[in-house]
């Protein structure tokens, strides 16, 4: 059943990347507990274009969970406060009346603020570019069942691949480090006959980059897994720490 | 009209189809097209708009060949592209089932479902290059569902009786977009393809009559900015936001391809808009998308309504015998799997009739109480859990207890810019990949065909032809310097500016909300003569009232969604007249397109006499009625019949 919720947003303004950012407090009644989190805040903008203040910029495409676009800190939870949910899948059902409600951008060095709740993510591309991939042209392929592959391993590597990139647990974590973003995309490949070629240098390539991106270490407090709304667990971080070990001692380049 | 000459229509439009059998087309015609030699391909330049999967599979495979490519997206990454967010799965004429499917089974079906209005040559190249598709990514590593075997599983999707759709549980599009997201990532690695991302294609420019670069602004910066190359490829995706609630992403636009329309490029069928059948029903006026439950649940849901109307009792408690499972009974060969259009409109007839559910009243279900039983909520979990979760997190209702309320959506558009056999549009040099363009699935599209359409466009199409636009035409050097790019752009700012100075009293959000209610209202899920006209009238009005109350903030030089999204309202203000339009010129009804003066028994009319063709619409200038040109449909293979899926 739908109620109706007044909240108090505190929510961060910053004009642009060189600039100071603060808080701002705004009032909004008479929300549907029906709405999503991004519809209360399609509900703001439109208020504050009626008052002639500049709309709160937010990421945001699919509003189902897929793109990753969505980002938001939502009283300190990346995400908000349901687990395995994106911020644009979250709804008002989950606040209550008067509740206040704490709204900021992901914070990482590696992610700068372009405007308000925007963050910078191109991070991810880069490390993407160097090794997020098999190594295959177009026309080369063999018929898809020349090879098979076991369903576990399948199921498995899908388990791994479905990372929408929201840089959540980027946010999440304390030293702001991108493993479980990493690892997922190294297990991935892992699991499977086609990543076998490129299996030594990929890892090796994703994780310099990584560094070089000033993404922190890992210090295994699973804090990213808990804030994933894709439900990638740690698992791929001990798998890519493994592949990264191995890597290292057949020592390929 | 034999397929034996180039075919020429009523006016200009030439669609170069290959003369001969169909089966030999496409074979024959690559070793027509002219090629371009591997060391010569580092002096060409191409400009990809979009990334989705029609746009980063081009780009992908033309920087593979050794083209330079420019990519661009209005998107931070590629990999944001609503591509991403196909769930149900993608077809390919493998016959892994040993059930009886072909390359000609899926050419039939694909006809077929798109109710005689598609260009038969395109479609048999569509079939062709399926199988390819599917090697293609599982060599990419695209974890595609498998059975215990290891061999990859398939399941069925509406409109066929053949099991024929790959899939990787409910996120296929996704799995398939980062497959070609890190074909396209490789490529910017090696410093093949240069990345444009945040950027957003207002205009493209023409130099002697020859498409020859895009303008864009910097989403983050504000600056306008030009990109000059040998040729453009759109791939910027469907119009199903005219409509505000549909199941795209909210940064689904028509821009890219209108402002295209505008320079010359024609738009072809716009009035052919999917409805998909299953979509999680309107909840307020707050409502800002609405989301799609895959087609691939008909495969194991049911679809029911209580037999009378204003049945409120909660659905478990509603015994069998209350129960009408409509389109099982009415359609006793294809029951649940009817195509898309078919079971859209009845679910229409159902809520018109009194017998829709949930507060609304506009909603039926979708059952999957009797699978659960059979296979186990664990299979259940397997094939759908992603979408289940979904749901629940929307409705607050868990789907394996109650059954789904689901409600018709607008979801995908089969109109878009008119192209050639070789991809390319009314524009030279201007080629239309995916969504974008209307080739493929004439009035009605079939579940899963959607990424095929774009993989095969993108992959296997395209950069065959692009090849022989280089090899043939006339490119002279260009700039971004040159007379033409200084002009664009300067037409690019002026327009951004002009959005900012109105300073009017109403949203962007208002105007576009409003021109969905109409376009829904009166060009939606069925359409009359009288609506249409009223509708007309009201999209001008809105439009003129949108450049005299636009209220815009903020600056041009910054990041500004809110300007952003004006301009995109405003081409939609401007298209959808020319939907509505193209409706009200097709006086019949076929696929998605149901005009309600033309049918049978509830069932949509066709009249081949007079429509069997492509409505190409050509811009004249502002407030000047557009002209209709005609591509006339041959249908030499598969002969045209009434669409019938009762048996
Ligand atoms: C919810 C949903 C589920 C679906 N499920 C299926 C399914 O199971 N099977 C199936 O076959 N089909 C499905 N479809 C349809 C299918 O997903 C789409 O038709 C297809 O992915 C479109 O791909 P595309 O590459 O043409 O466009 P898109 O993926 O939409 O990509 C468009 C690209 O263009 C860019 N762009 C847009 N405008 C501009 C501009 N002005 N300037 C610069 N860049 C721009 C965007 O950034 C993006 O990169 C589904 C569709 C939806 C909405
Ligand atoms: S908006 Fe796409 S994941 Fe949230």
């Amino acid at each position: 059943m739908s109620a109706m919720l007044d909240l108090t947003l505190k929510i961060w303004r910053q004009d642009g990347p060189k600039t100071r950012g603060a808080f701002k407090t705004y009032h909004l009644k008479g929300i549907s507990t029906e709405m999503s989190f991004l519809e209360m805040l399609d509900i703001l903008n439109e208020q504050l274009i009626q008052l002639g203040e500049e709309p709160v910029a937010f990421d945001h495409d699919c509003r189902e969970g897929i793109c990753g676009m969505c980002s938001l800190m939502i009283n300190g939870q990346a995400h908000g406060p349901e687990t395995k949910t994106t911020t644009c899948q979250l709804h008002m059902r989950r606040f209550h009346n008067h509740d206040t409600i704490v709204i900021e951008p992901w914070r990482a060095r590696a992610f700068p603020v372009i405007r308000d709740l925007v963050v910078d993510r191109t991070a991810f591309d880069r490390i993407q570019a160097v090794g997020g991939f098999v190594s295959i042209n177009v026309g080369n392929a063999p018929d898809g069942n020349s090879v098979p592959v076991p369903k576990v391993n399948a199921d498995k590597a899908l388990d791994a691949a479905v990372c929408i990139g929201c840089g959540a647990c980027v946010a999440a974590c304390k030293n702001a480090s991108a493993t479980l973003f990493v690892g997922a995309k190294v297990s991935q490949f892992a699991l499977l006959p086609q990543g076998q070629a490129e299996r030594v240098q990929r890892v090796q390539k994703m994780v310099a980059q990584m560094d070089k991106e000033g993404f922190g270490s890992c210090t295994n407090t699973s804090e990213c897994e808990a804030a994933c709304p894709a439900g990638i667990s740690v698992e791929m971080i001990s798998r890519m720490n493994l592949e990264f070990l191995k890597a290292t001692v057949v020592g390929a380049t | 009209m034999s397929l034996n000459a180039e075919q020429t229509g009523s006016s200009d439009l030439v669609s170069r189809v290959p003369s001969g059998p169909v089966a030999e087309m496409w074979d024959k015609h690559k070793f027509d097209l002219k090629l371009i030699a591997p060391t010569n391909k580092r002096k060409f330049t191409i400009i990809v708009v979009g990334t989705g999967l029609a746009g980063a599979s081009a780009a992908a495979s033309l920087a593979e060949q050794g083209y330079n490519v420019h990519a661009v997206t209005i998107h931070d990454s590629p990999r944001r592209a609503h591509s991403i967010a196909a769930q149900g799965g993608i077809n390919a004429a493998k016959n892994y089932q040993n059930d009886g499917d072909s390359i000609h089974r899926l050419f039939y079906d694909t006809v077929k479902g798109g109710d005689f209005r598609s260009r038969e040559a395109n479609v048999y190249r569509l079939a062709q290059c399926s199988t390819s598709i599917i090697d293609q990514c599982v060599a990419q590593g695209v974890p595609f569902a498998r059975e215990y075997g290891g061999t990859l599983a398939n399941r069925t999707f509406g409109g066929v009786q053949v099991s024929r759709t790959f899939y990787a549980r409910g996120q296929t599009g996704q799995q398939l977009l980062l497959g070609a997201y890190g074909s396209l990532m490789r490529q910017v690695g090696l410093g093949k393809v240069t990345l444009h991302s945040r950027r957003e294609m207002l205009d493209v420019v023409t130099v002697d009559g020859v498409c020859r670069g895009i303008v864009m602004r910097n989403l983050v910066t504000g600056a306008i900015e030009s990109l000059a190359g040998h040729a453009v490829l759109l791939c910027t995706g469907g119009y199903g936001n005219a409509y505000y609630l549909s199941t795209n992403a909210k940064g689904c636009n028509v821009t890219a391809a209108w402002r295209a329309h505008r320079r010359g490029a024609y738009f072809a069928n716009p009035c052919f808009t999917q409805i998909h059948p299953t979509c999680i029903p309107v909840t307020g006026d707050h409502q800002s998308k609405l989301t799609l439950m895959s087609e691939s649940l008909r495969n194991d849901g049911r679809v029911w309504v209580p037999k009378t109307p204003g049945d409120k009792r909660a659905p478990n408690t509603i015994p069998e015998a209350d129960r009408d499972y409509y389109l099982e009974n009415k359609y006793k060969g294809f029951g649940n799997m009817v195509p898309r259009d078919v079971a859209s409109r009845n679910a229409k007839q159902q809520c018109d009739a009194g017998r829709g559910v949930g507060t609304s009243g506009k909603a039926v279900y979708l059952d999957f109480a009797e699978a659960i039983k059979r296979l186990g909520q664990k299979t259940i979990e397997e094939k759908y859990g992603n979408l289940f979760h979904m749901y629940h997190k929307i409705t607050d209702e868990d789907p394996y207890q109650v059954p789904m309320r689901i409600y018709p959506a607008i979801h995908y558009t089969m109109g878009g810019l008119w192209v050639d056999y070789n991809l390319q549009s009314t524009l030279k040099g201007l080629f239309v990949l995916g969504e974008a363009n209307f080739s493929d699935h004439g009035a009605n599209r079939l579940g899963a065909s959607a990424l095929m359409q774009g993989l095969a466009d993108g992959y296997f199409v395209v950069p065959y032809t692009v090849a022989d636009h280089l090899a043939t035409s006339k490119l002279p050097p260009v700039t971004t310097d040159s007379r033409e790019f200084k002009a664009a752009v300067e037409e690019a700012s002026f327009r951004t500016k002009q959005l900012l100075g109105i300073q009017g009293r109403r949203s962007a959000d208002s105007f576009h909300r409003e021109l969905g209610h109409t376009m829904w209202d009166y060009c939606g899920m069925s359409r009359n003569a009288a609506g249409l006209e009223k509708a007309i009238g009201k999209i001008r009005e809105l439009r003129a009232e949108f450049w005299t109350n636009v209220k815009v903030l903020g600056h041009d030089h910054e990041l500004n969604q809110n300007l952003e999204y004006a301009g995109r309202v405003a081409d939609f203000l401007e298209f959808g007249e020319l939907l509505a339009t193209d409706a009200l010129t097709r006086n019949e009804s076929c696929g998605g397109h149901f005009r309600e003066e033309f049918q049978e028994d509830g069932e949509a009319l066709r009249d081949d006499a007079n429509f069997c063709h492509v409505a190409a619409w050509q811009f004249q200038g502002d407030n000047k009625p557009s002209v209709l040109h005609k591509e006339p449909l041959t249908f030499d293979e598969v002969h045209l019949t009434k669409r019938s899926y009762r048996e």
